[in-house]
């Protein structure tokens, strides 16, 4: 036990500042600000592979590492698609994945959030359309916000991800449970 | 493999590891099988194409490997209605291999199991997009197939269906298990859906591009694809590559596994309820990746590998950055070692868990990493030194358990073992060009890449066309050899330590589905 404490120690706190609302136009504060009153609550994402490579899979992972901190930004990944407020998709959609892509679109609670992910999610990318994928995610489900890239950098995707929710309407009602806490 | 007892002719393939080819008939294809099997040989890959074009009807494809290297049996079948005799009886792994050659090319073998393999109902059964007369219908939408998963019947057997979104951020992939309580019976593997056509996309690319395919057919292994891709394209032009490129390559091959088995750890360390593991691994993950795009443009070194050499050169400063980060890793990865050693609760969780024995993994095939991990030392980086591994002398790491805890220490040891590689590589850095220019139209040809990524063995088979195009492709996976076990690995464990087993051997699923 002794070690691991001393490791944490030594390690201390790796947490960069979030990209700069100089850089990006975006206000950090503000943001968690909307979300927290938005939903009361952290923002639930589902990530959903549609039939990527696995590279924007990898970076995604990293958003959770301790120099991102997602967490912290109150942003948390979630099992269910039930239990969501976006939905984070990765592409090309295999024509394989076309049905539980829209089954879990289905499943999300209105209102919802779909940001696209990669260039493949964006476009088709170098996949394109054929006879096993429908190319860009905005083909299957409504998409949100693109966040193109290959695979694009955690950066990119925390701004993409704080984009879709900066551009949601922010008197949005997102149920029951919610509103209550709003109004309360 | 010597094949003179069969009395079949060989000839060399162009290839950076030793490699010959030899036309089969159908008994001698079955009879060659089974001589390599009696010599200690294994299955590669197999795979087919329609050479219908050229009036040869179709060709199917056999990748032997064995301690001499490799052997491509090439069997002709005269048309679409001719079958082949079933290869799963001599080696396991065959068995999806053959499915997935009905699915995309319709050639049909004499096993026993005719059920589609990645095929799930997104075109008709009866059309094949590996053929060249395939063309793809606006009409066919998506569809649902009821695939017939082999049931276990009994008092208190009950099934759990999980997946293809699965809970965590993975890739899709269905898994059917049979429980009795907590304990696992059956699991069966539907693979297939990120199938998205990669093989038939190959052939719109020029033969000078596909290396940018190749290095997406599985993100996290797109340095050795990459690698692959070029070596087998070089193999077809003739071409000889600087020396410093081909340094620079193995740097980055030696980073991709480094950066993969680092995630890995975290990532087992969490599955057995130790979150400081993961939040201490993706640190040092996140250095490596970031001090990737300072030293190569980009966090995972996508595009970095062309074919003629490398697309970027490593500055001074960039290689003496990468030199400490060795230092600082090595120190790092020695204390976490340490700490997981240590700790009882993990071991508990690691050891004797998801065992896939030495027997097993002889009999079916089982490769690279977890091949290693289960008293099965293969390693072309050893066993087929192509430069610059040849003045490395490089050190396959061997753990003989076969159980989570030998796939954990094979990480830690191939982590060491790679800085060792990384720290002689930029010691002995080789002046001059990365890349010579790749010739626009270097003839119809075949050529054969292998490397060993941080998975296993990433093959690629190519066959350039007229005026420098990719007639065929076949990018091949280690996983498709190392899916198979991870059904058996299962066997007896309870459901909850799956996650920890499947992340263990950690598969591609975009790597297998194509």
């Amino acid at each position: 036990m002794l070690h691991v404490l001393r490791q944490i120690a030594r390690t201390g706190i790796k947490t960069e500042p979030r990209p700069s609302p100089a850089t990006d136009g975006i206000e950090i504060a503000r943001l968690q600000e909307d979300i927290r009153r938005t939903l009361g609550r952290a923002l639930a994402i589902r990530q959903v592979d549609a039939g990527s490579c696995n590279g924007c899979e990898l970076e995604i992972h990293a958003l959770a590492n301790p120099y991102y901190n997602l967490e912290g930004l109150g942003i948390r990944f979630v099992a269910s698609p039930r239990h969501a407020d976006m939905l984070l998709v990765t592409g090309p959609v295999s024509k394989h994945m076309a049905i539980a892509l829209k089954r879990t679109y289905d499943a999300t609670p209105d209102p919802k959030l779909v940001v696209a992910v990669g260039d493949c999610g964006c476009t088709g990318g170098i996949f394109g359309e054929s006879y096993a994928s429908l190319g860009r995610v905005a083909n299957v489900i409504p998409v949100d916000v693109d966040v193109s890239g290959c695979p694009p950098t955690p950066t990119a995707l925390l701004r993409g991800i704080l984009a879709a929710v900066s551009a949601a309407p922010r008197t949005g009602q997102r149920g029951a449970g919610a509103t209550g806490r709003e109004s309360a | 493999m010597n094949v003179s007892p069969l009395g079949i002719a060989a000839a060399p393939i162009g290839s950076s590891v030793p490699a010959q080819r030899c036309p089969v008939g159908s008994g001698q294809l079955l009879a060659a099988c089974r001589l390599a099997w009696e010599q200690g040989g294994r299955l590669v890959a197999l795979w087919a194409s329609d050479e219908r074009d050229r009036d040869r009807g179709f060709l199917l494809r056999a990748l032997l490997g064995d301690a001499d290297g490799f052997t491509l049996l090439e069997h002709t079948l005269p048309d679409g209605g001719a079958r082949y005799p079933d290869l799963s009886s001599i080696f396991p792994v065959a068995g999806r291999m053959q499915r997935t050659v009905f699915d995309l090319v319709g050639l049909e073998c004499d096993a026993d199991d005719q059920r589609p393999w990645l095929w799930q109902a997104a075109w008709p059964i009866d059309v094949f997009p590996l053929r060249r007369d395939f063309a793809v219908s606006p009409k066919w939408e998506p569809g649902e197939e009821d695939y017939p998963f082999v049931r276990v019947a009994g008092d208190g057997v009950h099934e759990i269906p999980v997946g293809p979104v699965h809970a965590g951020i993975i890739e899709p992939g269905h898994f059917r298990f049979q429980v009795v309580g907590e304990k696992v019976l059956r699991l069966e593997e539907r693979l297939g859906y990120v199938h998205k056509g990669i093989e038939k996309r190959f052939e719109t690319m020029p033969l000078a591009e596909g290396h940018r395919l190749a290095g997406r057919v599985s993100g996290d292994s797109t340095v050795a694809y990459a690698w692959a891709y070029a070596q087998a394209a070089e193999s077809i032009a003739a071409i000889v590559v600087p020396p410093r490129a081909l340094a620079l390559r193995a740097l980055c091959l030696e980073r991709e596994r480094i950066a993969n088995h680092l995630g890995d750890l975290g990532y087992l360390g969490n599955d057995g309820g130790f979150a400081f593991g993961l939040s201490q691994f993706s640190r040092l993950k996140e250095d490596v990746l970031r001090a990737n795009a300072a030293a190569f443009g980009h966090r995972f070194m996508m595009d970095a590998i062309v074919p003629g050499g490398m697309a970027t050169d490593l500055g001074d400063d960039a290689a003496a950055a990468l030199r400490r980060q060795c230092d600082e890793l090595a120190r790092e990865v020695r204390i976490l070692r340490g700490i997981y050693d240590d700790h009882a609760g993990l071991q508990d969780r690691f050891r004797t868990c998801g065992v896939a024995s030495t027997e097993l993994a002889l009999a079916l095939g089982l490769t690279g990493l977890a091949a290693r991990a289960s008293g099965v030392a293969q390693d072309l980086r050893r066993d087929f030194p192509t430069p610059p591994y040849d003045r490395l002398d490089v050190r396959p790491a061997s753990r003989d358990s076969g159980d989570v805890a030998a796939r954990v220490a094979v990480r830690f040891d191939e982590i060491f073992e790679s800085l060792r590689l990384i720290r002689a590589l930029l010691d002995e850095l080789p002046q001059g060009e990365v890349a010579v220019l790749y010739p626009p139209t270097p003839g119809e040809r075949f050529g054969l890449g292998a490397i060993e990524g941080w998975r296993g063995p990433i093959i690629v088979a190519l066959d350039s066309g007229a005026g420098g195009t990719i007639r065929r492709c076949h990018p091949h996976d280690p996983s498709w050899q190392n899916w198979p076990v991870v059904e058996h690995a299962v066997i007896g464990n309870i459901v909850p330590d799956f996650p920890l087993i499947n992340k263990s051997f950690n598969l591609s699923y975009s790597g297998h589905d194509l």
